[in-house]
């Protein structure tokens, strides 16, 4: 591995980009690692690890504000807010058993990447929650922006754009963001044996209801197949799952009405506290795609309506295995690896209508030759470029991570 | 604001003319008189005739305005419904003013994947009232929803006082489309979520007309909650009031809406309206449960017991939905309200962590005595944003001034209690000089070339937002000492 500065304050961390600015030495800004392998290859030869920049430096439970250094680790700031029976209500994935990684990484690394778990479609992404942050941009300058407080619109809000940046406009060293309270219990509603247009009229209805429904997701067989939740494995057939979460007699009355209202797609299975929440961590982690890493893994969003159209598309390559989030709207597929990563098929998928594609898991050669995120619009490119070098004129924070 | 350009004034004419090739017909505003509709927005105070008025109805004829002036030099302020409370909309003497209420159409209701495309200059109600008879709305609602578009919502970043359950304009827009000062058109999103790339969706939102105007929005749509209860909650003092949301809040309970008045504003409000506010009280809070009515039922007794935990002298809960709306009615006719009493009133927007609002709120009383101005407030309490109502009178010899210095000091107070300038109505022309009680220079240069990367001449909304605005070349500018820096003294591995 490169060498790798450790700062231990912002201070450090800026004199660490301040040398890498002088010297035109492109750097790889690391969290905790945990994600390197999402992005195109990096040229670089020295690294900036944050992983010494650690701890929660202001959590006020009843303000729902939470302030930690980027390299403090997610499970320790899960911890604590749990302890008062809070959590960051978009739902963090955790992608080590899918990455093959240690732990879910940094609260830099999961605003760096824009995490967003099944929650999304109600809650936000990991952008929706973020407040305010201290980052060194890639000129060796200290800015701030944002602050403390839920609603601030003072001056360009820029936590969005460090909000899935990848590191490539300037490193965080300080990170604030909204916390909420932990809903008191949740159950989950199963419906078998749908086939994904089937599911998605379904998901639709019940996200068109006033149900409240918190995740909406479609288990094709093979994949319910691999569940570790008894009820979801062993139903032999695909599983469409809808989560509603709150305080219990609300929970209960609105399964009730949800109930009512699907009872065209069938008799639904219910899952209790405990169940409902195994299963959900199943699909915020995408452990179904874990067993074999060899496989290459895509991620795409896209209208929920389409989904299950676009998975069909892709399920015409062989041995392609996939499931559907955020009522549709979110892809998880794995296939095996082939020389060009099918990517022309699964970005083809979509043509037509709105949404994008992101190479997550990928052999390295594979990741070097192919466009990993979305490829853009002149017209985009061009601001994309531009803004790039608003912040990091040199081109030495990630060099290419995202774009070339 | 800036300097006016001479050789835009020496050209009108021309420019008008150019304009008319594009928007032919009565598209093109330039006489004083019927200019005059547009020379304010929100802002009262501020007033500005623009070089020339503009009304294009499509995407081309705006990028061939825009690509105009651009070529040109010339400077231009979009504008919305024009109820920006910043001065965001204030015209340039020597600016095309872009008004988009030509773009007044919904493009498209798809409830299928919950969104509804949208013109710019549809109203912010408007797009509910399109989905109202299928039960869904769209959720930020600023009170100015009847008037303000979501072309403004969207520059503003606009919210309302559902916005700590539901989100702000930021967190219920897919996708937009965009014309660059170079008369580019982008589209950025879809009707699909999160970027791919940087989220510029989240950059444009709220960047208050400086990056580029937008001509088109998708919306997120929501079903209606099945229904909706009130409190209405007097206290003692404003700190029972504050620490009862906290406590509410550290119960886990999100309201639908939380919104505290104090009493000068109350009296105002009950004066107006007769929404039956208790008057003896010195803060009354307005906490609305939303949700299934089991659950609605629930809430309402936990937070009626947490209220009473907290001194609360009266508690009433809407019996009935024309009770809930008069509990509201009050809240929601509190800036008209003051209007009443006084001849004019300027309105602040701070936040603040909530649980400085009792030292806040002091230090404002302080201040009233200090200017000798009279304040009223109401507070969107559970997030924390303040709007102080400093009464006044313009036709008073100094006391516009003493008004705007006292609502300049308020802000300093939000931002030193770790709050900031403003919440939701923008900086605009009104809080741009107070940038830098909130950012050092650094900030601001790297946010004005964040600008440079959209508008390289700076041509759009100049004068808004920043203090002062540097040229893009100069931003750019770099001083590095090549290869001179030491190698950094600090840990490595
Ligand atoms: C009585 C009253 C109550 C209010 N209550 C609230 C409230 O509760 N919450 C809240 O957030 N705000 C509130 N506001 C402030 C105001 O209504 C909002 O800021 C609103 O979003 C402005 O929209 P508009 O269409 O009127 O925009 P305008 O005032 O016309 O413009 C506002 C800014 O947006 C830019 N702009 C407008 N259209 C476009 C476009 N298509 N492309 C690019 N830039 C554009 C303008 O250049 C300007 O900088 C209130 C205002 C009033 C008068």
């Amino acid at each position: 591995m490169s060498e790798a500065f450790r700062p231990e304050n912002a201070e450090q961390l800026r004199e660490a980009v301040a040398w890498a600015v002088g010297a035109k030495s492109p750097v790889e800004v690391r969290g905790a690692g945990t994600k390197s392998s999402i992005g195109r290859i990096m040229q670089t030869d020295k690294s900036i690890a944050l992983s010494a920049l650690k701890g929660v430096t202001l959590y006020e439970p009843d303000e729902l504000v939470l302030s930690a250094r980027a390299g403090t680790l997610l499970t320790d700031i899960e911890k604590e807010l749990a302890e008062h029976r809070q959590q960051m209500a978009f739902e963090p994935p955790d992608l080590s058993a899918l990455l093959g990684s240690d732990h879910a990484g940094t609260m830099g690394g999961m605003i760096a990447a824009n995490l967003a778990g099944p929650r999304r479609i109600k809650a936000g992404a990991s952008r929706d929650h973020f407040l305010g942050f201290s980052a060194v941009t890639g000129r060796g300058e200290i800015i701030k922006s944002g602050g403390r407080v839920m609603k601030n619109v003072t001056g360009y809000d820029l936590p969005k754009v460090f909000a899935g940046s990848w590191g490539t406009l300037g490193i965080m060293s300080d990170i604030t963001i909204k916390v909420l309270p932990a809903a008191e219990t949740q159950t989950s509603l199963a419906f078998l044996g749908l086939d994904p247009a089937q599911a998605t009229s379904a998901m639709s209805r019940a996200m068109q209801s006033s149900c409240d429904v918190s995740g909406a997701a479609h288990l094709p067989p093979p994949i319910a197949a691999l569940s570790g939740v008894a009820a979801i494995s062993g139903a032999g057939v695909s599983v469409t799952v809808l989560r509603l979460e709150g305080i219990k007699p609300s929970v209960e009355f609105r399964a009730g009405k949800l109930k009512d209202s699907l009872q065209d797609f069938g008799q639904a299975l219910g899952l209790d506290d405990e169940a409902s929440r195994a299963l959900w961590a199943e699909i915020r982690d995408v452990r179904y795609l874990s067993d074999n890493r060899e496989r290459v893994v895509w991620r795409l969003s896209v209208p929920p309506m389409e989904g299950a159209k676009v998975l069909g598309a892709i399920s015409e390559l062989q041995d392609v295995r996939g499931f559907l989030d955020w009522a549709g709207g979110l892809i998880w597929v794995d296939m095996p690896a082939s020389e060009h990563g099918n990517a022309q098929l699964v970005r083809g998928a979509f043509a037509g209508t709105t949404g994008h594609a992101t190479l997550i898991r990928a052999p390295h050669a594979l990741r070097a030759a192919l466009p990993v995120f979305e490829p853009q619009t002149a017209g985009l490119a061009t601001i994309t470029a531009r803004l790039k070098d608003a912040f990091d004129p040199f081109g030495i924070l990630n060099p290419g991570r995202i774009y070339a | 604001m800036p300097e006016v350009l001479p050789e835009t004034m020496r050209r009108r004419a021309e420019i008008i003319s150019a304009l008319k090739q594009i928007c032919p017909g009565e598209s093109v505003i330039d006489t004083q008189s019927e200019m005059r509709a547009y020379e304010s927005d929100g802002l009262t105070a501020y007033k500005q005739l623009p070089l020339v008025v503009v009304l294009p109805e499509t995407t081309a004829q705006v990028s061939a305005i825009l690509k105009y002036c651009h070529d040109n030099e010339v400077r231009v302020v979009p504008r919305g419904g024009g109820t920006s409370l910043s001065g965001g909309a204030l015209p340039l003497e020597d600016g095309v003013l872009l008004a988009m209420g030509k773009f007044n159409r919904i493009l498209e209701v798809d409830y299928d994947n919950r969104c509804v495309t949208a013109q710019p200059g549809v109203t912010n109600l408007g797009i509910t009232n399109a989905v109202e008879h299928n039960g869904f709305y769209y959720a930020p609602d600023p009170s100015s929803q009847i008037a303000c578009t979501i072309g403004g919502n969207v520059a503003e970043n606009s919210g309302g006082v559902h916005c700590l359950k539901y989100g702000l304009t930021t967190n219920n827009i897919l996708g937009i489309e965009l014309v660059l000062i170079s008369g580019e058109v982008l589209r950025i999103g879809g009707k699909h979520l999160d970027a791919a790339g940087y989220d510029l969706l989240g950059l444009m939102t709220g960047s208050e007309g400086l990056l580029g105007v937008v001509t088109e929005v998708t919306v997120r749509i929501l079903q209606k909650p099945e229904s909706a209860r009130a409190l209405l909650v007097g206290f003692p003092s404003s700190e029972d009031a504050g620490k009862c949301v906290a406590d509410v809040i550290s119960a886990g309970i999100i309201p639908g809406g939380m919104e505290m008045m104090d009493k000068p504003a109350i009296h105002a409000a009950e004066e107006f309206v007769h929404a039956g506010y208790p008057l003896d009280v010195e803060a009354l809070l307005i906490v609305e449960l939303d949700g299934p009515e089991a659950e609605v039922d629930h809430l309402i007794e936990r937070v009626s017991t947490i209220a009473m935990d907290n001194n609360s002298q009266s508690i009433r809960v809407s019996q009935s939905e024309e009770e809930r709306l008069s509990f509201w009615a009050g809240r929601k006719a509190a800036f008209p309200a003051v209007g009443r009493i006084s001849p004019d009133y300027y309105c602040m927007d701070g936040t603040i962590p909530r649980n400085q609002l009792p030292s806040v709120l002091a230090g404002m009383s302080k201040l009233s005595v200090k200017y000798g101005l009279r304040v009223a407030n109401v507070f969107h309490a559970g997030d924390g944003n303040l709007h102080p109502l400093i009464l006044y009178d313009a036709n008073a010899p100094g006391e516009l001034e003493k008004a705007e210095d006292f609502g300049s000091d308020i802000l300093r107070l939000c931002v030193k209690a770790g709050g900031v300038l403003t919440g939701e109505h923008g900086v605009g022309v009104e809080k741009r000089d107070l940038m830098p009680e909130m950012f050092s220079e650094t900030d601001l240069d790297q946010q004005q070339r964040v600008k440079c990367a959209f508008d390289d001449k700076g041509l759009l909304n100049p004068g808004k937002v920043f203090p002062q605005l540097h040229r893009c070349a100069e931003l750019g500018r770099m001083h590095i000492h090549g290869g001179q820096v030491p190698f950094p003294d600090i840990p490595r591995f």
